[in-house]
């Protein structure tokens, strides 16, 4: 049985086999763009429904995140916490966990760095507040995988209680026991020192959260795609029987990747703290945490993939007050739109592996 | 669903291409109706493509399907259901925590939104006075025999209105008294003309008993077949394999016995939460193969668990070479720990993942050395997976195809592949050849035989004795979660140990 000719391709050259190569890769970048243009073209028929022109809203989108330098500034600016948010969902969805409450994550954070940088200064205490706010959303993500592993809790569910109770946390917290008594009408904590705001970048204009985010995206997609700690993590996620059987630390390896999303979405909070705010009040309490779900999935947990549909997303986040004033829709309309994509997104998963151009061997025959 | 008798399928230049991989090739099959066909081929011959387009899961690339003699268009599995065809598989899909009435009621495309149960059992009693054999009908399905509920799923094909069924390996999970049983059953029904089957099955001694034609696959094409009767086992074979079968020899060595593996007074609960698993003590011993028989469901699935550390063991000790064990990867490794569990793709395999990467479950976090590396060394990766898949025969369109896409047997083969090579001083496997075609079921024998030789412990597992008694030193049997009996291979009677495994001990 020559068993060698059904692995090796016939095809006519090698370029044939590269690309053969290529295509399960490129099934996940074609169904999740297809995905998102069916999304786009459901959207407009709601537009449409409304007597809305679909031209003048994607326009306005255009207009508003991403033609000047101004409406980039203004992208950016929301592309940060986006990004973390969005790795919060990805590494444990990794592990086969659907982690929904990254809000949590970053509020708890920003609270974190806004009392930590009332007490330290300088150099060393600005990394201090961003090691705080990491701790405390690892903690608490962590927490969540914890449960799912030693007790069977549910971690969607617990993940999304979990986010109302650290919201509850911080308005006490930022209401009570370190409300800056200067804050008035907005209950904050301390302003914080100057020396301890993150700055813009030189040349783009946004702060140096928009580079920590690029970073974290490249150092989890090194963890998971190039590690061996990343390999384990991959087969305990698409069958936890087989890692079990293999003897990989399931548990450990949950927790970790829990807990390592939950500290991302931690130094969302600080950069929201300390690059935009100033200090931590409710503005921290933005919604980033849920359009960070929509990103992640629209990466299929794929952390480069984050980088480029986190823009897009910020675009449309930044363009959401425009389009209320010129096309007279009320603030929610970005967030039915996000809702539309978020359906046919899961809808779409039923794609994968059904689509025989994206079967390793088609090209080769053509 | 449509009237009863009988119906004829005809698939005529049936191609199914995956890419360039050729699964089917021009294959033309004639099923008349009341007739009972089986369908031959070794793993990866094309037997599961081949059904899955006439039931209409696949699109064929070419060809055309006839059913009652006239042309369909098999678009779509809802078109075979309402053509009265219908698909038994290999392992069960029945709700288990559902009665059997239950299962059969919400298995009807039309079941209504609000079910009324005393109407529905007035029917189903109806229906089951016109069978030929029963099932008891307000019992879980979960404490059904195996016998039992592959009877179950045929009765649900028939209640559903189906006159067409295929088989995709129907007796796997059954002892031979039940699939005899079973078959009979089902060889009635096509006699009485009410249905017409097809069945898989890689097990000629069913295939002559039961079955009035066969068609045999080899890669994709069809290579012979004809009337049982007329085409002896020894043709059957040949053609199947494109050669005559070796038979092989195993021959069983000399080998040194130490006590390697001892499990002491274990306590755990069963799968139910509701029994328990009560292992006193099983010792087992280097070059020796220890059976363990037993009627599935009597503890040996978590037996395994229980090895594999998948299982919460609340007393008792597992030791390995006197270590105390927690089957952790570390240990496993120290110890050269084999496991095979059952139905590889989905207790061994991560099923989304491809090829190359499942085979390198073994070795992807350690180097050469043998010392825990954090990189991924993808160049040893791809060698590992070319060299197995060649030394093992695993047939895949590539490495980089995902592991589910594989036939059964291939990934079982593949899983073998990966789990043999090496030094192994502890293997532990459970029904290792569910699902094989007689060569591969050869060769996996084989090699367990070898390991033994060279002094490997073997744990056996299997629900078959027929293999139990082919190779093992030594066996023991579980019934209800707890050791019943124990023989050396040379006192061992079949009738005896048949008697522990129904529990009158
Ligand atoms: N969806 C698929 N994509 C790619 N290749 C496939 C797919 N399904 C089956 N194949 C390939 O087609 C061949 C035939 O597979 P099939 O499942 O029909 O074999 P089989 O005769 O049922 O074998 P077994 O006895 O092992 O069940 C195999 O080599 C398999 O790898
Ligand atoms: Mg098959």
């Amino acid at each position: 049985m020559a068993a060698s000719d059904h692995i090796v391709g016939r095809g006519p050259n090698a370029g044939a086999r590269v690309f053969s190569g290529l295509m399960p890769r490129a099934e996940a970048v074609a169904i999740p763009l297809g995905a998102l243009l069916a999304g786009f073209l459901a959207f407009s028929l709601f537009l449409l429904f409304l007597g809305k022109s679909p031209a003048e809203f994607y326009g306005l989108v255009w207009k508003a995140g991403f033609s000047s330098a101004f409406s980039w500034q203004n992208t950016l600016s929301r592309v940060a916490p986006l990004i973390m948010a969005a790795l919060c969902v990805a590494l444990p969805a990794r592990l086969g966990l659907v982690v929904i409450g990254g809000e949590g994550a970053i509020v708890l954070g920003g609270l974190a760095a806004g009392v930590t940088g009332t007490h330290v200064a300088g150099p060393l205490g600005m990394v201090l507040m961003a090691l705080s706010a990491m701790v405390l959303g690892g903690l608490w993500i962590g927490a969540i995988g914890a449960l799912r592993i030693k007790r069977g809790v549910n971690e969607t569910i617990s993940s999304l209680l979990m986010a109302y109770i650290a919201i509850a946390l911080f308005n006490h917290f930022v209401e009570g026991p370190f409300r800056d008594p200067g804050s008035l009408n907005k209950p904050s904590t301390a302003p914080l020192d100057a020396a301890l705001r993150v700055g813009e970048m030189p040349f783009i204009a946004a702060h140096w959260g928009v580079a920590a985010g690029v970073i974290a995206c490249v150092l989890c997609w090194i963890l998971i795609d190039r590690t061996t700690l990343g390999f384990a993590a991959r087969i305990a996620g698409d069958n936890i029987r087989a890692a079990q059987v293999q003897g990989l630390p399931v548990g450990p390896l949950v927790i970790g990747f829990t807990a390592l999303g939950g500290a991302w979405a931690g130094l969302a909070g600080f950069f929201e703290v300390a690059a935009v705010h100033g200090s931590a009040n409710a503005s921290l309490i933005a919604g980033y945490g849920y359009t960070g779900i929509l990103i992640a999935f629209l990466a299929r947990h794929n952390p480069l993939a984050i980088l480029p549909v986190a823009v897009l997303m910020a675009g449309f986040e930044a363009s959401s007050g425009l389009i209320q004033r010129r096309m007279d829709l009320p603030d929610a309309t970005i967030l039915v739109f996000e809702g539309m994509v978020f359906i046919i997104i899961l809808l779409s998963e039923a794609l994968y592996g059904r689509l025989r151009i994206f079967s390793p061997g088609y090209w080769e025959s053509r | 669903m449509s009237g009863a008798g009988a119906i004829s399928v005809e698939a005529l230049h049936m191609t199914m291409r995956f890419g360039d991989f050729t699964a089917l090739d021009d294959v033309s099959i004639d099923i008349p109706a009341g007739s009972f066909h089986a369908l031959l081929g070794e793993n990866g011959a094309g037997k599961s493509t081949l059904v899955k387009c006439i039931m209409g899961f696949y699109r064929a690339t070419s060809g055309e399907l006839m059913v009652n003699s006239s042309q369909v268009k098999m678009t779509d599995p809802r078109v075979a259901q309402q053509l009265g065809l219908g698909m038994v598989y290999q392992h069960f899909t029945l709700v288990p925590s559902l009665t059997a009435a239950e299962n059969l009621v919400i298995s009807r495309a039309d079941a209504p939104a609000v079910i009324n149960w005393r109407a529905e059992h007035r029917r189903l009693t109806e229906f089951m006075a016109q069978m030929p054999f029963k099932v008891p009908l307000d019992q879980p399905v979960s404490r059904l025999a195996a016998g039992e509920k592959q009877k179950l799923e045929i009765l649900k094909q028939l209640y559903l209105g189906n006159r067409f069924l295929i088989l995709d390996e129907p007796t796997s999970v059954l002892t031979p008294a039940e699939a005899d049983e079973v078959l009979g059953h089902v060889r009635g029904l096509t006699e009485a003309g009410q249905i017409t089957v097809l069945m898989i099955s890689h097990k000629f001694r069913e295939v002559t008993a039961f079955a009035d034609a066969v068609t045999i696959l080899r890669r994709g094409r069809r290579v012979g077949g004809g009337k049982v009767g007329e085409i002896s086992v020894e043709e059957m074979s040949e053609t199947m394999m494109g050669k005559a079968p070796e038979t092989s020899e195993r021959r069983r060595a000399a080998t040194r016995q130490h006590p390697v593996l001892a499990l002491k007074a274990l306590r755990a609960k069963d799968r139910s939460g509701l029994k328990s698993i009560e292992i006193e003590n099983i010792t087992l011993k280097s070059g020796e193969i220890l059976g363990v028989a037993g009627i599935s469901g009597n503890g040996q699935m978590e037996l395994m668990e229980i090895l594999t550390g998948q299982r919460h063991v609340s007393a008792g000790e597992i030791t390995v070479k006197g270590d105390a064990f927690r089957a952790t990867r570390a240990e496993a490794r120290r110890h050269k720990i084999r496991y095979l569990p059952e139905e590889p793709l989905h207790n061994a395999c991560a099923p989304r993942m491809s090829v190359a990467e499942n085979l390198a479950f073994r070795i992807f976090d350690a180097d050469k050395g043998g010392r825990p590396s954090f990189w991924q060394d993808r160049r040893a990766m791809a060698k590992n997976a070319s060299d197995l898949i060649e030394t093992f025969k695993v047939k895949t369109s590539s490495p980089a195809a995902r592991i589910a896409s594989l036939s059964g047997g291939n990934v079982q083969r593949a899983v073998l592949g990966r789990e043999l090579t090496g030094d192994v001083d502890v293997l532990i496997v459970s029904n290792p050849c569910f699902g094989l075609d007689f060569a591969a079921v050869n060769s996996v024998r084989d090699r367990i035989m070898a390991a033994r030789n060279k002094g490997t412990a073997v744990l056996l597992i299997s629900e078959d004795l027929d293999e139990i008694m082919e190779l093992a030193d030594r066996i023991i049997v579980m019934s209800e979660g707890r050791v019943s009996f124990e023989t050396p291979i040379a006192a061992a009677n079949i009738v005896e140990i048949g008697q522990h495994m129904a529990g009158h001990g």
